[in-house]
């Protein structure tokens, strides 16, 4: 099957990689230096502390699923970096760098993927199931699109409470064939609702090419239309051209309380978790030409030398810095406790967590 | 004390709870300008306006899943499901998100949402819309079940699901809607997982939720009039939690025990109860437990049939003769 055009490709993307368009955009401009290095530092430690979850899930240590954020940095990293105290996100299961850009400890994140009593679940949720409501983070959601209507749901409450804030629900490509996401979009557009649907498309739902799973391909953003929402198209490997555009998002969101939907292009070097051994739907030359091309990491560094931001020794420094921490962060997770067997059966009701004169439940409520 | 409906006790719990706490939302089809497909939530809508009051899409996949995010948040939605056989076009929404969230996340996350709606069979429409899913959620932990069969149930137990902080399904019965009973003016809650002895009785224990505690009085009366037998009736009120003690007390009472429910047998309830029984109280039997429910079938049509097939007093009657045999 010939590959049909992408009708929605952000421009930047149709030339080679070179020094962003977006720098000067007034989003970036206000950053400082400090900042710059902050966001650079926070998009090293996603590639490092992922690149470490490797090596321990070779070692046998993680079970089940592990979906890597490799290649796709420059997403959190943008996004993330522009929120506000009642902004709020969710996402799905490749939830990891999410996770370390609102400023979870990779500590806590390592020892989750072990099973650990001192990982940010317990060891109750896994990879794919991080959360940290204290900093607006949702979750890690493992159903392909099940997230959608509940971060459609965090921003009709912060509209509720009449706060000036959004979310946004984040997902994959594979995603915008579920029925819960156009229900999310309808409602989204019905109401009036400040959440963002970034749609993080790097190409293939598990092993599925777009092409294979999407009926007119190449223009999964433009849906927006068919709901009457705003839509852009981004480049992302550009974490400059991420922060521009999300920004005009947050804008209508706050500003009109109004829904957009955000289709990123990204990539992702490892298979779709460490159980897909990566040989049979895409070719070694399309990861290598990514890596050498458009690495988002790679590239704001290159920005940020240019810039005079950073210098070669601080770039190493930084770097080497995030690959310590990520390995302190493997040697916490092996230290670290399991949970109890008494633990099985604590986190699943509040009122029994929390049982009181006050609270409305009585009665056996976990079962032999 | 006043006398009023079983429609009008969800209403009147629902608007204490409205006027009670700014959090608590009402959503749902046709809830507000229609004031509700069984006219459960008439006049909230004009007494509470159109942000408290919400009119959904047909959409329960999404405006369940809107509801659920909105409750991590801590707002109270209280969502109309038209008839929970809807519920399975959102059940990932109902069991994956709001039921495994707070363990996910390993305590950080509460759900305190009510999703209500009627649950019950024979009202001839047919399979689609004559489901009672409430052995299936209530096998899930992290979900509460309740089945209010009174007009003081409904209420009680309404308000209590709507202050409750888990996600609390609440299955309502179209047949009962009308059904008239004391319900106090004055706010008062029934616990979620206490069980109430309906009827008293020394011969035989009926165990029931839902309409079939309606329909095992009856047939008790029956049983009572023609043979001379006494039977008490508990009804459960609430799956999941389950009041295990008071089923026990009662058993230990009357050494004979029938189970009565509107499910399909197979991982019904009564099951989970009669398991409860033999493993708590095997030595208190003199005889065994039987069972009463629907006829194992998808609901059918021919109203004159799905009489029979749902549990109805002639069938209870026949059944408490055998375990009284």
């Amino acid at each position: 099957m010939a590959k049909p055009a992408v009708l929605t490709h952000p421009e930047s993307l149709k030339r080679p990689a070179g020094p962003s368009e977006y720098a000067k955009h007034p989003v970036n401009a206000a950053l400082s230096k400090k900042e710059k290095v902050a966001l650079y530092t926070k998009m090293a430690r996603i590639r490092h502390f992922e690149q470490r979850c490797i090596r321990v899930y070779q070692q046998g240590k993680i079970g089940g699923f592990l979906h890597l954020y490799v290649g796709q940095e420059a997403v959190a990293a943008g996004t993330i970096s522009l929120l506000g105290k009642h902004d709020h996100l969710i996402t799905g299961y490749r939830d990891h760098g999410h996770a370390l850009m609102v400023g979870m400890g990779m500590n806590e994140c390592m020892a989750e993927l072990t099973g650990k009593v001192t990982g940010c679940s317990q060891g109750k949720g896994g990879s794919m199931h991080y959360f940290a409501p204290d900093k607006n983070y949702w979750g890690g959601h493992g159903i392909v699109g099940g997230q959608a209507p509940l971060g459609t749901g965090l921003a009709y409450a912060v509209k509720y409470m009449g706060l000036k804030g959004s979310c946004l629900a984040y997902m994959g490509d594979g995603a915008v064939n579920q029925g819960a996401v156009h229900e999310a979009y309808n409602l989204a557009a019905l109401w009036d609702l400040p959440v963002i649907f970034v749609v993080e498309n790097n190409g293939y739902s598990m092993g599925t090419s777009q092409e294979r799973s999407t009926a007119h391909p190449g223009c999964l953003a433009k849906r927006a239309e068919g709901y009457g929402m705003d839509w852009d198209v981004i480049n992302g490997h550009d974490v400059y051209e991420v922060r521009a555009k999300t920004s005009e998002a947050l804008k209508r969101a706050h500003e009109e309380s109004r829904p957009t939907v955000l289709e990123i292009f990204t990539y992702r070097y490892y298979g779709h978790s460490m159980a897909d051994p990566d040989k049979t739907y895409r070719d070694k030359e399309e990861i290598k030409e990514y890596r050498e091309q458009k690495d988002p990491v790679f590239l704001f560094e290159k920005e940020l030398l240019a810039e005079k931001v950073l210098t070669p020794e601080q770039v190493q420094a930084i770097n080497e810095a995030a690959m310590a921490e990520a390995d302190e962060a493997a040697a916490f997770a092996d230290a670290s406790p399991d949970p109890t067997v008494a633990d099985i059966t604590k986190h699943i009701y509040w009122e029994e967590d929390n049982r009181g004169p006050q609270t409305t439940s009585r009665g056996t409520i976990i079962f032999e | 004390m006043p006398v009023i409906s079983y429609r009008e006790a969800l209403r009147a719990a629902m608007r204490e709870e409205l006027q009670r706490d700014e959090k608590v939302v009402l959503m749902g089809e046709e809830v507000a300008q229609f004031n509700g497909a069984y006219k459960v939530t008439e006049g909230l809508l004009k007494e509470f306006g159109p942000k408290r009051v919400v009119d959904t899409p047909i959409s329960e996949a999404g405006f369940i899943g809107l509801g659920i995010g909105a409750s991590m948040l801590g707002i109270r939605p209280v969502m109309e499901l038209m008839f929970w056989s809807f519920s399975y076009v959102a059940f990932d929404q109902i069991v994956n998100n709001a039921g495994n969230i707070r363990y996910m996340s390993g305590g950080l996350i509460n759900c305190p949402i009510v999703i209500r709606g009627p649950a019950n069979g024979g009202t001839n429409v047919g399979a689609t819309h004559s489901h009672t899913p409430e052995a299936i959620l209530a096998s899930h932990p992290g979900i509460k079940v309740v089945c209010p069969a009174t007009p003081y149930d409904a209420k009680g137990l309404m308000k209590a699901a709507i202050r409750d902080n888990d996600p609390v399904y609440v299955m309502e019965n179209t047949i009962l809607y009308n059904d008239k009973g004391e319900v106090p003016d004055e706010d008062y809650i029934v616990p979620l997982g206490v069980a109430d002895v309906k009827r008293t009785g020394t011969d035989l224990t009926i165990v029931a939720h839902g309409r079939a505690v309606i329909t095992s009085l009856k047939a008790a009366e029956i049983l009572e009039q023609e043979h001379g037998v006494s039977v008490e009736v508990v009804d459960l009120r609430s799956i999941r939690p389950l009041d295990e003690e008071t089923v026990l007390a009662s058993v230990r009472k009357t050494h004979r025990v029938l189970l009565v429910e509107e499910n399909k047998p197979f991982c019904g309830v009564d099951a989970q109860v009669a398991y409860l029984i033999q493993s708590k109280a095997f030595d208190e039997l003199d005889a065994p437990i039987h069972r009463v429910s629907s006829i194992d079938a998808p609901q059918i049509y021919c109203k004159r049939l799905e009489d029979q097939q749902l549990p109805n007093p002639a069938r209870v009657v026949a059944e408490a003769l055998k375990v009284l045999a």
